[in-house]
């Protein structure tokens, strides 16, 4: 028989695909991870609120409740041994009427449930000396001291880079269009050619359902939910000290103010069910709908200028937690229905499909000759960057070649993207590795030469 | 290259070489100034006129007409001849003291520790996100500098057929660049019920650019995946709203002042224009800090820029010789269809602005606007001036309407109708 290409095949490459090709990467098993799009953590990955959760609000009992709880502290750990930057803000819920206030009891009820203990309700007064910014008539609110902001680029390069540099092979552009299981193989079949492996892990994000049927499953369907968010200037950020997250209530979710890692302030997100799967486009509806509760949350935000407008596409499903199940029979695990608490789930979940194989009987045996430890380049407002580094800069003068102005991005760090083990394919890949051309001037300044050192490095490219 | 990083002591420290910096430091060097080091974050000195190839430039502070680049380079080599320093490539990021900056460069990380520091940092336009035009996000979407500086320097092409954004002064500007690089301008929009601009204004200004100009019309979505397919615009009155197939969106005007320094430093910003606020000697809220150019009004021309260089050059040799600070007593405010005035603090008994002009933007266009003054309730002079208003460009009030504000009796209001 001719040899598989891979014993295990992941598809997609966000956040939770890329855990798993990390974590599969560990054992001695050939891994090969497939993306549909041009670049890893292209869809959903990139675009949510960036926010480490302690899970103190999921279901209780639920698998999302545990996995989040497990892939916090995981996530946690990890981002401190490989430098992705972890800003400990805390959050806090703020009541704006009678009927949110009377949920906050129920909520720090609900925290406990999750094993988490370190809520604390506080009044009015306590909310403005914390957040002095807010706008009038905040009732009171609930602390939650563990909620962190996170950079999710550095978090998915991170896993990716990892796994590479293990050995798994990762083909971008690589969309599946067709699966055939058959006794021993399982052939994955694309536009881009075919692949034989033994295992499909189905890890496609707002896809997963498509692939899931593929199967001759019917056990869920994505809807997809839009999410549009504004990003505030860097002046804003000392407005938003912590997250500011919105009271659940009969009235809908509401939006939250967050800083960001990269020293700016977030502002929503809107949520609206969708039907295309590719509409990423923001709105002016749900421009207007954040401008409207941007103004009574915290006017002081909307007198600063707006540097980024994006929607992010939530891949929800008709059920409430995640749906992580194992196929034996035809050697498939599915990791569905993940929403906006992946990212610090991650890595949790793929701790858990490494149990459910293992029970499916593949006996994973742990590698010993992984590469050694790496770091990944910082893109923390909060950390050491390069442009400050006197000894990186007298080590390499191009960590003091200023490209971004805004940003602060040096021709450094813009190289070191190119060079990388999984290098950018095009300016917003290149934006989410160094920041570069994502500022105030949106390329008034560096926007033509950012361009020319793309095009430069593609032509350069094999 | 060896690293030089460590402490720079100098005289004076000007953020920027564009027109107003590198005006500054020639006539601080020609005013006796020791030590002026001029700190460049672009690899060449001489600001936004080296991406502008059209002429025009240098009518009031050199009295010769040039174009963009053959401008910056003559404002850069007076400089030099004059004896100021250049460093290039270098950018203040941050302040480590009152008068202390810290300096990023590829020969090292400097501390400037300056006696005097002059921003001259410039304005730049709103880009699409701070508009918040909806939409996709594909490429093709500029704003003028951004297109200027891709085609002039760096030899790049935009589309086939563009729509511009605003009918200001600059966005002229673009339609030349566009027009020079063969791209069809389809269309040009503008909030306002006429275009700005003079050139717009004047028939022949219209025929010779031959560009259609739909008024009272705002883009509110950008759509296309990859690259811009079309925009949709929306009439402000009626609410109709149509798609216009282009490859290229240009973002014009809606000036910011590029204001980041000043604030991390706490010099006092207006909030309208989100300029810097100066006295008439161009004094900023922090002691030995002074701020010219378009970061002080966002926007003049460069020439004006380069004269707030001028006049600041007295100011500073002023401030090193005697050491003394003093807040102008009087704050200007601005009403009616004026919508901010710099200086935004006076001192009646002190010396004029720049070329005695009170700079200020309107928010419509007045053919023939009065100008009001204010203090304590008390109506100080009233005149009608000869030339208009218009909102795309800087509106000039002669410096003499202020003559009879008084110190002491609170903020004086300018307002226009």
């Amino acid at each position: 028989m001719k040899a598989l290409d891979a014993e295990v095949v992941v598809i997609g490459a966000g956040v939770v695909g890329s855990a798993i090709a990390k974590e599969l990467s560990g054992y001695r098993l050939s891994v090969l991870m497939v993306e549909a799009r041009p670049d890893i953590g292209d869809a959903t990955s990139k675009a949510n609120t960036a926010i480490l959760h302690t899970g103190f609000d999921a279901s209780p009992g639920s698998l999302e409740s545990r996995l989040v709880a497990r892939g916090y502290g995981l996530l946690r750990d990890y981002a401190g041994r490989v430098g992705i930057p972890i800003e400990d803000t805390g959050a806090l819920l703020v009541a704006w009427d009678d009927e949110q206030l009377s949920v906050l009891p129920k909520l720090q009820a609900k925290a406990k449930a999750n094993g988490y203990d370190a809520t604390q309700i506080v009044d009015a007064d306590a909310v403005y000396a914390r957040v002095p910014a807010l706008g009038p008539g905040a009732l009171g609110g609930l602390l939650v001291p563990g909620e962190s902001i996170i950079c999710p680029w550095t978090t998915n390069l991170a896993y990716a880079t990892e796994a590479v540099r293990a050995g798994v092979q990762l083909r971008r552009n690589w969309p599946v269009e067709r699966i055939e299981v058959n006794d021993q193989v399982t052939t994955v079949h694309g536009p881009a050619g075919d692949m034989t492996c033994r295992w499909v892990i189905n890890a496609a994000g707002l896809g997963a359902d498509r692939i899931d049927a593929m199967f001759g499953y019917e056990r869920f369907a994505i809807v997809p939910r839009k999410g549009e968010l504004l990003v505030f200037d860097k002046s804003a950020r000392a407005l938003a000290p912590v997250i500011v997250l919105p009271v659940p209530s009969a009235k809908g979710k509401g939006v939250l103010i967050s800083p960001t890692i990269f020293g700016n302030v977030m502002l929503g997100p809107t949520s609206q069910n969708i039907t295309d799967r590719t509409d990423t486009a923001t709105t002016v509806d749900g421009i207007e709908f954040l401008r409207r509760k941007g103004m009574s949350l915290m006017p002081e935000l909307m007198m600063e200028e707006v540097t980024a407008m994006y929607a992010g596409l939530r891949a929800s499903t008709q059920h409430d937690d995640f749906i992580i199940e194992a196929d034996l029979a035809q050697r498939y695990v599915v990791a569905g229905g993940i929403r906006s608490t992946g990212l610090t789930a991650s890595l949790a979940i793929a701790e858990h499909i490494v149990v459910l194989l293992n029970e499916a009987g593949l006996r994973l045996r742990a590698r010993q000759d992984l590469p050694g430890p790496m770091r990944m380049p910082n893109l923390g407002e909060g950390f050491m960057r390069p442009y400050r580094d006197e000894q990186r800069i007298a080590a390499d003068a191009r960590y003091g070649d200023i490209v971004c102005f805004c940003e602060r991005v040096s021709l450094g760090e813009i190289h070191d993207a190119f060079a990388s083990d999984i290098p950018p394919v095009d300016l917003d890949g290149l934006r989410r590795r160094t920041r570069a051309v994502m500022g105030r001037c949106q390329g008034f300044y560096c926007g033509a030469r950012v361009q020319q050192l793309l095009d430069q490095c593609a032509e350069e490219r094999p | 290259m060896t690293a030089r990083s460590g402490d720079l002591h100098v005289d004076v420290a000007v953020i920027g070489g564009g027109p107003a910096g590198l005006s500054a430091a020639t006539h601080l060097r020609a005013a006796g100034v020791g030590d002026v080091l001029i700190i460049e974050r672009e690899h060449q000195a001489g600001g936004i006129p080296r991406h502008s190839q059209h002429t025009g430039y240098g009518i009031r502070d050199l009295h010769r007409v040039l174009n963009g680049p053959a401008y910056a380079a003559e404002l850069v080599a007076r400089a030099e001849a004059c004896g100021a320093r250049i460093l290039t490539g270098a950018m203040a990021t941050g302040w480590s003291g009152p008068l202390s900056l810290d300096v990023t460069s590829p020969s090292g990380v400097y501390r400037v520790h300056a006696r005097a520091v002059i921003i001259a940092t410039g304005a730049r336009e709103r880009p699409r996100t701070a508009r918040m035009v909806a939409g996709d996000r594909p490429s093709g979407v500029y704003t003028t500098g951004q297109l200027q500086n891709a085609t002039a320097i760096w030899g790049q092409h935009p589309g086939s057929r563009a729509v511009i954004v605003g009918a200001e002064l600059v966005s002229w500007s673009a339609v030349m660049t566009l027009r020079h690089h063969r791209c069809h301008v389809a269309l040009m929009t503008t909030q306002y019920a006429r275009a700005e601009s003079y050139a717009a204004m004047t028939l022949p200004g219209r025929l010779l650019l031959g560009v259609r100009v739909a008024t009272r019309t705002q883009v509110v979505q950008i759509i296309g995946k990859d690259r811009v397919q079309a925009v949709r615009i929306t009439h402000l009155d009626s609410g109709k709203s149509a798609l216009v197939p282009c490859d290229t969106v240009v973002f014009t005007g809606d000036w910011i002042a590029d204001n980041e320094l000043a604030r991390a430093h706490e010099v006092a910003v207006d909030p309208t224009s989100s300029g810097i606020i100066v006295d008439a000697g161009l004094r900023t809220s922090a002691a030995g800090v002074f701020a010219i150019g378009n970061v002080v009004h966002p926007v003049d021309t460069a020439d004006v820029a380069a004269l707030d260089g001028v006049h600041v050059a007295a100011q500073v040799a002023d401030y090193l010789h005697h050491q003394s600070w003093a807040t102008a007593p009087v704050e200007l405010q601005a009403a009616g269809a004026l919508r901010w005035v710099s200086p935004g603090r006076i001192d009646p008994s002190g010396p004029a602005p720049a070329r005695s002009r009170l700079l200020g933007w309107g928010s419509t266009v007045l053919r023939t606007p009065t100008i009001t003054v204010e203090q304590g309730g008390i109506c100080l002079s009233r005149q009608k001036l000869v030339w208009p208003m218009s909102p795309g460009r800087a509106f000039r009030m002669p410096w003499s309407i202020l003559a009879n504000v008084h110190p002491s009796r609170g903020p004086a209001t300018i307002t226009v109708a």
